[in-house]
């Protein structure tokens, strides 16, 4: 009787010893769904390219808690099917540690319940649509920066700020989801905090429409006194093109709350008094990174090797990364520093603050991170032959972000006109 | 909806057609004689519309005459209809005109992935800008409104006169008058010591060379992207559809239709904006199946 019971305690001790130090693995692998195809590559690879740099660098370090990172790239532009039947073979079969998924909201939100199946380090890096965490209780799924609420919000408290007499508003977006959720949100907000500004159009086009003639003139007879596109990549050249081209630009202020992303390539063609947003606090010239050695350098870097300086997503994957690294220190400390099991690090994911290439940010309960929010008017200036950013506003993201457990759609329904000045927002002039 | 606005329309809708025609013109040029329904075509355009751009944000960069981004359009169309459509016709289409419809659909639809992909291998993904011609055009004020030359008088004045040459080169010259025998009647046209096999070729190279004329216009506007192609291929089907499949003067017809529909419903409700191309192909469609010029027994699909 007396050898039965060392024999299971010893067992037991043995189990649970296992199950605390896991052994350290030679090569922690990541995989990250991205475009590489289809119009979104706009984002994808740049944010591809930013991610074999910083990977490069963690792993000249020595790599995560000692371990080099490999990382795995799958290609949104596949399409959903085959998306999710990659994601589950490199989780499956390749065995990564964790996924970074995805660009598309749609593939997030089709992903999010096959990571709680595979039980699997979900970071839903770059994805906007705020329903994820209010309509899902997800543990395996976090993500590492805002998300369209405060990206929209901050866009109308940024516009109330420098217009504060706007009467009217026109809206040109792209037919899909995000140009009508976008819209949805922007409205809710706009109508709660500045009652009486009219809205004399809404246009959504079709997603790649490649003229916006039409809907020019039909701006240009209407002046309205600013004009929301929420649209991205080719699309939104064009139409910022088309619009300064026949002169719309004159006549009415662009709000271009994705802009950020289209500034260098826009080049000549967008300019001065329009205002840019950033999908958070991403910008190449990042107001209180000027003097950031780590910051600075890593742009340049990036635009000696792709020719172009970094967007939101390369940022965005910055701020995954840097999730990813600060849950595993956090849990390799948690650990008395040794290797800590898959289920240890989704705990150290909760409540965890990292900083990519910008401010922090911070994992709420929900999962969702918050992060702030940065808006900016276009100006030329010499040496740079596309339109930077000036009167930038940073706008505390807590304060902007839906409260944990409320639908994004009923909070917006709760805010008064006084919630504008209510928000803490920090003031940075180019150069300053 | 007043004066004002209905001519507002009008002219958006005239210009946009403009566009749509030349491309949808190609293929039916080339259903009408080779009975090839070309899913490639959109490939053309896209060709057309990337290789027009990149070439010209080349010799703009390096200070050339901004007059040139004219001619450079139709070099760069003829290039592209026949340094790419060349082959494709005498490679891959002259294999299969005997074969089945959907094999032709197949193989065509196989060429526009591959192409889609060498467009990616050779730009990239990041959408080009060259709008040096509609710049040297200028603006022009109509009613209020400051309209580009280039999109309200230029592409008209194009397609017009494309159409037009299109017409009388084919019932008043040789290569023209070769062709429409070919159409009418390959094997007697073949009997009477006519080249078919040559006829075909030329016809497939100038309508992918119209299709990337469409493109090497469009790229003045709009921006160059991957998938451009597709979205024009589709466009164009619904024209050449609605039109009567090899019908000229249809297409014409037809997508003037289309731009009109489209830029009324923009004036009028913007949210049937991308459903009036497909409206008007339901309807006429419905009352005659063979499109609006087609002749019943010209269908094949």
């Amino acid at each position: 009787m007396k050898r039965l019971l060392i024999a299971a305690a010893t067992a037991s001790l043995v189990l649970t010893g296992s199950a605390l130090a896991d052994e350290k693995p030679d090569i922690l692998k990541v995989g990250i769904t991205t475009f590489l195809s289809g119009p979104a590559s706009v984002f994808g690879e740049p944010a591809k390219a930013g991610a074999e740099m910083m990977i490069a660098d963690i792993n000249a370090d020595g790599g995560i808690g000692g371990v080099p990172v490999e990382v795995y790239f799958v290609d949104e532009g596949a399409g959903g099917e085959a998306l999710l039947a990659e994601y589950r073979r490199l989780v499956e079969d390749v065995g990564v540690d964790a996924m970074f998924a995805s660009i598309s909201s749609g593939n997030c939100t089709k992903i999010g319940p096959l990571a709680e199946d595979l039980k699997v380090l979900n970071i839903m890096w770059d994805c906007g649509t705020q329903r994820i965490f209010e309509e899902n209780d997800f543990r395996y799924s976090f993500r590492t920066q805002a998300n369209a609420t405060p990206e929209m919000l901050s866009t109308v408290l940024y516009l109330l700020k420098t217009k504060p007499d706007l009467k009217t508003i026109a809206v040109v977006n792209q037919d899909y989801a995000w140009g009508r959720d976008s819209w949805a949100i922007f409205s809710t907000a706009l109508k709660q905090l500045k009652p009486d500004v009219e809205v004399v159009a809404e246009f959504f086009p079709k997603f790649g429409a490649p003229d916006f003639s039409t809907e020019i003139s039909r701006l240009q007879a209407l002046r309205p006194d600013a004009i929301l596109s929420t649209s991205w990549g080719g699309d939104l050249d064009t139409f910022v093109r088309q619009a300064t081209q026949r002169g719309l630009t004159n006549t009415s202020t662009l709000v271009l709350p994705l802009a950020e992303s289209s500034l260098e390539r826009l080049g000549g063609a967008l300019p001065a008094g329009h205002i840019v947003g950033a999908r958070g606090d991403h910008y190449f010239l990042h107001p209180e990174k000027a003097g950031d050695a780590a910051f600075t350098s890593f742009v340049d870097d990036f635009k000696e090797r792709t020719g172009a300086y970094p967007i939101y997503p390369v940022f965005h994957m910055a701020q995954a990364l840097s999730a990813l690294e600060g849950a595993y220190k956090k849990a390799i400390s948690a650990n008395g520093g040794a290797w800590p099991g898959d289920e240890a690090v989704i705990d150290a994911m909760s409540g965890l603050t990292f900083a990519g290439l910008g401010r922090e940010v911070t994992i709420r309960d929900d999962n969702q991170g918050v992060e702030d929010q940065l808006l900016g008017t276009t100006v030329r200036v010499d040496g740079y032959d596309f339109a930077l950013l000036d009167n930038m506003m940073m706008f505390d993201g807590d304060a902007i972000t839906t409260p944990v457990g409320m639908i994004s759609a009923e909070w917006l329904e709760t805010l008064t006109p006084e919630f504008v000045d209510s928000v803490a927002f920090e003031s940075f002039s180019h150069g300053s | 909806m007043n004066a004002t606005l209905f001519a507002l329309a009008l002219f958006d809708g005239i210009s946009y057609a403009a566009l749509v025609f030349l491309v949808a013109v190609g293929l039916t040029l080339i259903f009408g004689v080779l009975r090839v329904l070309n899913v490639a075509h959109g490939s053309f355009y896209a060709l057309g519309a990337y290789t027009t751009a990149s070439i010209g944000s080349a010799i703009f960069a390096a200070s050339f005459a901004p007059w040139l981004a004219f001619p450079l359009m139709l070099i760069a169309a003829i290039g592209v209809g026949i340094l790419v459509g060349g082959p494709i016709e005498k490679l891959l289409l002259s294999r299969i005109y005997e074969m089945e419809d959907v094999l032709q659909i197949l193989v065509t639809f196989a060429v526009f992935m591959i192409l889609e992909d060498a467009q990616r291998l050779i730009w990239g993904v990041q959408p080009l800008f060259e709008a040096t011609a509609l710049n040297a055009l200028g603006t022009i004020e109509v009613l209020g409104i400051t309209y580009t030359v280039y999109q309200l008088i230029f592409l008209p004045i194009v397609a017009v006169a494309v159409l037009v040459a299109l017409r009388v080169g084919l019932r008043r010259t040789l290569t023209g008058r070769l062709i429409t025998a070919v159409t009418e009647d390959r094997e007697a046209a073949t009997s009477i010591g006519i080249d078919a096999e040559k006829v075909y070729l030329i016809t497939f190279m100038v309508g992918a060379s119209l299709a990337a004329f469409g493109g090497a216009l469009a790229s003045a506007t709009t921006s160059v992207v991957p998938g451009m192609g597709a979205d024009m291929i589709v466009l164009s089907f619904a024209v050449v559809a609605t039109a009567g499949l090899g019908n000229i003067e249809g297409a014409a017809l037809t997508a003037l239709l289309i731009g009109l529909g489209r830029s009324f419903a923009v004036y009028l409700w913007p949210e049937v904006e991308v459903l009036v191309p497909y409206l008007i192909m339901l309807f006429v469609l419905l009352v005659r199946p063979q499109g609006l010029f087609g002749m019943p027994d010209a269908r094949k699909i």
